[in-house]
């Protein structure tokens, strides 16, 4: 009898292990696999290259990540990369104005139409999936109506080094990626706030009752988004040194999947930074190990998709969904 | 007693999930015509049980034998194919579908291809008109109450022609008239030779119905009894293996002054509801479901909205515009869903305890996560919550310890006002008499406890004095003194419940 339940509770420990960290556990798999075929994939050049790629997509993962917690998603992050670059554009170029201020009023005005998208969801309790669908249309919009739908280059020095800037031998983009990260994994695991959102994602009426704002937490969420959306549209305009208008297409996508394979519930209520972070890398390892390993881009969707797809039926498996 | 006349045998049935041994070794016997009442603890094993026979779960070990044949279903539709049928305690129909669309679901009328709505509609109807009821074959399942959801699945099983029916805890959700509905619905399908499984937690619906009663206790079966000449004490001291004394452990303590008053409280399901409640009183507030007890108390909470009316809480003036507003006063409640708000089920059972006391456990920007964890730790060790770390998630619980860490988050916010719901509704005995006791101990600490329940033994047991609702008034007001020198019984509390007026001090 003992024994048995020895070993059940070593079976419990594994899946706990695998709950926890099973998402680790396939992305060392890959970083292997890949390194054995090609070994140059794991030199610390090519490491800071990859992560200096994802951090726009990571930026936009943990946005949708609160937007997925809370039982719905945010469409509208691509577009938001649109508006933001746009805005530096014209206030950079055409107005003159400085750097520093130009990004500070383009992210606040992509916090605003997040606040727009959580409002909407919130107050009228409309369908996230509807809401930012549309509002991803009238975000576009604004950006080239704002842009005349004409490209300008932004390749002043100031603000390229937003980019291609370094700390201490460390590219720009991987420290404003830690920063977030460090304040998200305080804000989903420190905060209360961060407990609303798993409230709200798990059990909305159980949260209700114990006192919770639901108007609030998940307004918040999509606010919080927008934000880092926009910051994410900061780096991406540093990157390109342009202001565009199409730009951003399909982001939503990458941001999504970061959030699944690092384990983000879509059933809402369960998620970690951590997981985020390691789906964002995921990610972006897909990307640059296939370039690597010479594997045409025409494979790399099908490859993400069918990593997806494996990552929630591990996910799954592993955590034994309803009983 | 012969062989030949059992419908279903079940013999060394065993079970295990994991390293628990759900079942071990258990036996069941039901005759053809009789209503079988299955009776143990939450986890004695009777839903494991129930489970093998409609063929859910497979046994480890152990054989079936249904109308003398060997028996083995592979799925629910299967055991409804050999003529046994399982009436689940939570109903989910579909919504948007008929009463004929639910009844004939998966074995639909058709011509060709197509299907045969007018058939189907008239096959239906001639049913329906042998159970007399108040709706149609074309009715849609969202119009129909859950008594009514509940006798649609009856039909379904009888129109299958179910030999065996299993209900779960059929009467948790029906008031009184629909209960008694149902029992006469019971006693038919009796006297046509149907067997029926009856599980309950309700030991006066047990001496009403059935004809025999088999007693589970942690996954062995303990005995089978004829419901002639068992005790009710007897019965309980089989669950739990031990004797229960006292029922209701009611300690009587000293009643204080006001802290909590209402004046011509009106809102959706209740009009001019006025009554007060005292430091260390437990106000136990009766009635029939739907007869607005549980509308006032929610509209008190804050979750819905109140017409008109005046609340006073220690004397001020309060408006409870969310439930935030009314946790902050000091005025909590514990539902009476307690799936739909009782527990976030996939989080912690530390992150449930703490959720609405978050902000006293602010320090700066973030939470005091230590403390958090030693007060989380202090609260489910005084309520007994049996859990292996308050780090599990909610699954893990029973539902009686389900409602411990329900109850567990109120005590650790210390209410002034603490309602209760129904909060020992579908807890198994051990953990209702812990909850009762519990009860006591809030009201000795000096909270005010207004509770709600549909068993009238569990009010007049706890409480000091009773309110009677009667169509969303209160009709009549009953205290403890009546009830203890036997002036006030059982029945006449149902009368006021109908509607007799009867004075309020």
């Amino acid at each position: 009898m003992s024994n048995t339940k020895n070993k059940s509770k070593n079976n419990d420990a594994l899946r706990m292990f695998m709950g926890k960290y099973g998402i680790g556990v396939i992305l060392v798999f890959m970083l292997v696999i890949i390194s054995i075929m090609k070994p140059r994939f794991i030199y610390p050049s090519n490491v800071l290259n990859i992560l200096t790629q994802i951090s726009v997509n990571c930026l936009i993962a943990y946005g949708m990540c609160l937007a997925i917690t809370t039982g719905g998603i945010d469409l509208s992050v691509g577009s938001q990369l649109a508006l933001v670059s746009c805005l530096l554009g014209q206030f950079i170029v055409n107005m003159n104005m400085n750097i520093f201020l130009a990004c500070v009023l383009a992210a606040l005005a992509a916090t605003l139409m997040g606040f727009i998208n959580g409002f909407l969801i919130a107050k009228f309790d409309m369908f996230p999936f509807v809401v930012t669908l549309a509002t991803q249309l009238v975000i576009r919009s604004l950006a080239q109506i704002i842009s005349d739908g004409k490209g300008l280059s932004m390749a002043m020095p100031g603000f390229k080094a937003i980019y291609s800037g370094t700390l201490l031998g460390i590219p720009l983009p991987i420290i404003y990626m830690i920063l977030i990260s460090i304040i998200m994994y305080i804000v989903l695991h420190w905060t209360r706030f961060g407990r609303y959102v798993f409230a709200v994602g798990g059990n909305v009426h159980a949260a209700i009752a114990s006192g919770v704002s639901v108007f609030w937490t998940k307004t918040m969420c999509y606010t919080i988004s927008g934000l880092l959306a926009g910051l994410a549209g900061i780096i991406f305009s540093s990157k390109t040194g342009s202001a565009q208008s199409n730009i951003g297409v399909g982001y939503e996508t990458d941001a999504v999947a970061a959030c699944v394979l690092g384990g983000t519930s879509f059933a809402g209520g369960i998620a970690t930074a951590p997981g985020v972070l390691l789906g964002a890398i995921i990610i972006g390892c897909i990307y640059n190990g296939m370039n690597f390993l010479n594997i045409g881009s025409y494979y790399q969707y099908m490859t993400k998709g069918i990593i997806i797809i494996f990552a929630v039926l591990l996910d799954m498996v592993i955590n034994k969904k309803g009983n | 007693m012969t062989e030949n006349n059992f419908i279903l045998n079940c013999e060394g049935i065993s079970k295990a999930f994991g390293g628990t041994q759900a079942l071990k070794d258990v036996q069941l016997h039901i005759r053809a015509g009789e209503v079988h009442a299955l009776l143990g603890e939450n986890g004695a094993g009777k839903s494991t049980l129930m489970k093998i026979v409609i063929g859910l779960i497979k046994q480890d070990t152990g054989t079936m034998e249904f109308e003398g044949k060997p028996y083995q279903a592979n799925g629910p539709v299967d055991a409804l194919n050999s003529g046994i049928s399982m009436i689940h305690q939570e109903l989910n129909p579909e919504p948007y579908l008929t009463v004929a669309e639910s009844i004939f679901l998966k074995r639909e009328s058709t011509k060709g291809f197509l299907l045969d709505k007018k058939t189907q509609n008239q096959k239906c109807e001639e049913l329906l008109r042998k159970f007399d009821v108040p709706y149609t074959a074309k009715t849609m399942m969202k119009d129909l109450t859950l008594a009514q959801i509940q006798m649609v699945e009856i039909i379904k099983a009888v129109s299958c022609d179910a030999r065996l029916i299993i209900m779960d805890e059929p009467t948790s959700s029906l008031d009184s008239t629909e209960t008694d509905h149902l029992f006469d619905t019971i006693r038919d399908l009796k006297k046509k030779g149907v067997a029926i499984i009856y599980i309950s937690h309700r030991m006066e619906e047990i001496f009403e119905i059935c004809d025999h009663v088999s007693v589970f206790r942690n996954g062995t079966y303990v005995d089978t009894k004829s419901m002639v000449g068992v005790t009710r004490e007897e019965l309980i001291s089989m669950m739990v293996g031990r004797e229960v004394k006292n029922v209701f452990p009611k300690v009587d303590c000293e009643i204080g002054e006001t802290v909590f008053k209402v004046e011509g409280l009106c809102g959706k399901g209740f009009q001019d509801v006025s009554f007060e409640v005292h430091k260390g009183e437990i106000l136990g507030l009766s009635g029939l479901v739907g007869s607005g007890r549980s509308e006032t108390v929610r509209a008190i909470f804050g979750l819905d909205p109140i017409s008109s009316g005046k609340m006073y809480l220690e004397g001020q003036e309060i408006t409870n515009k969310n439930t935030r507003a009314a946790i902050k006063k000091g005025i909590c409640m514990v539902n009476e869903d307690r799936k739909k708000y009782g527990l976030c089920l996939l989080r912690s059972i530390r992150e449930n305890i703490s959720l609405p006391n978050l902000p006293e456990k602010q320090k700066g920007l973030v939470l005091n996560q230590k403390r958090e964890k030693e007060e989380v730790e202090e609260v489910s060790r005084k309520l007994t919550v049996k859990c292996a770390s308050i780090e599990h998630n909610g699954f893990s619980l029973s539902g009686g310890n389900q409602q411990k860490v329900v109850l567990a988050k109120w005590i650790m916010a210390n209410p002034k006002v603490l309602i209760l719901d129904e909060p020992t509704r579908g807890v198994d005995v051990g953990a209702k008499s812990e909850i009762h006791a519990l009860m006591c101990e809030f009201a000795a600490k000096g909270m005010a406890v207004i509770m709600i329940s549909s068993e009238l033994p569990e009010v007049m047991g706890m409480s000091d004095r009773i309110l009677v609702y009667h169509e969303g008034k209160i009709n009549g007001e009953i205290s403890r003194a009546e009830i203890l020198n036997q002036s006030v019984t059982q029945k006449e509390i149902l009368e006021v419940a109908f509607g007799q007026k009867r004075g309020r001090k």
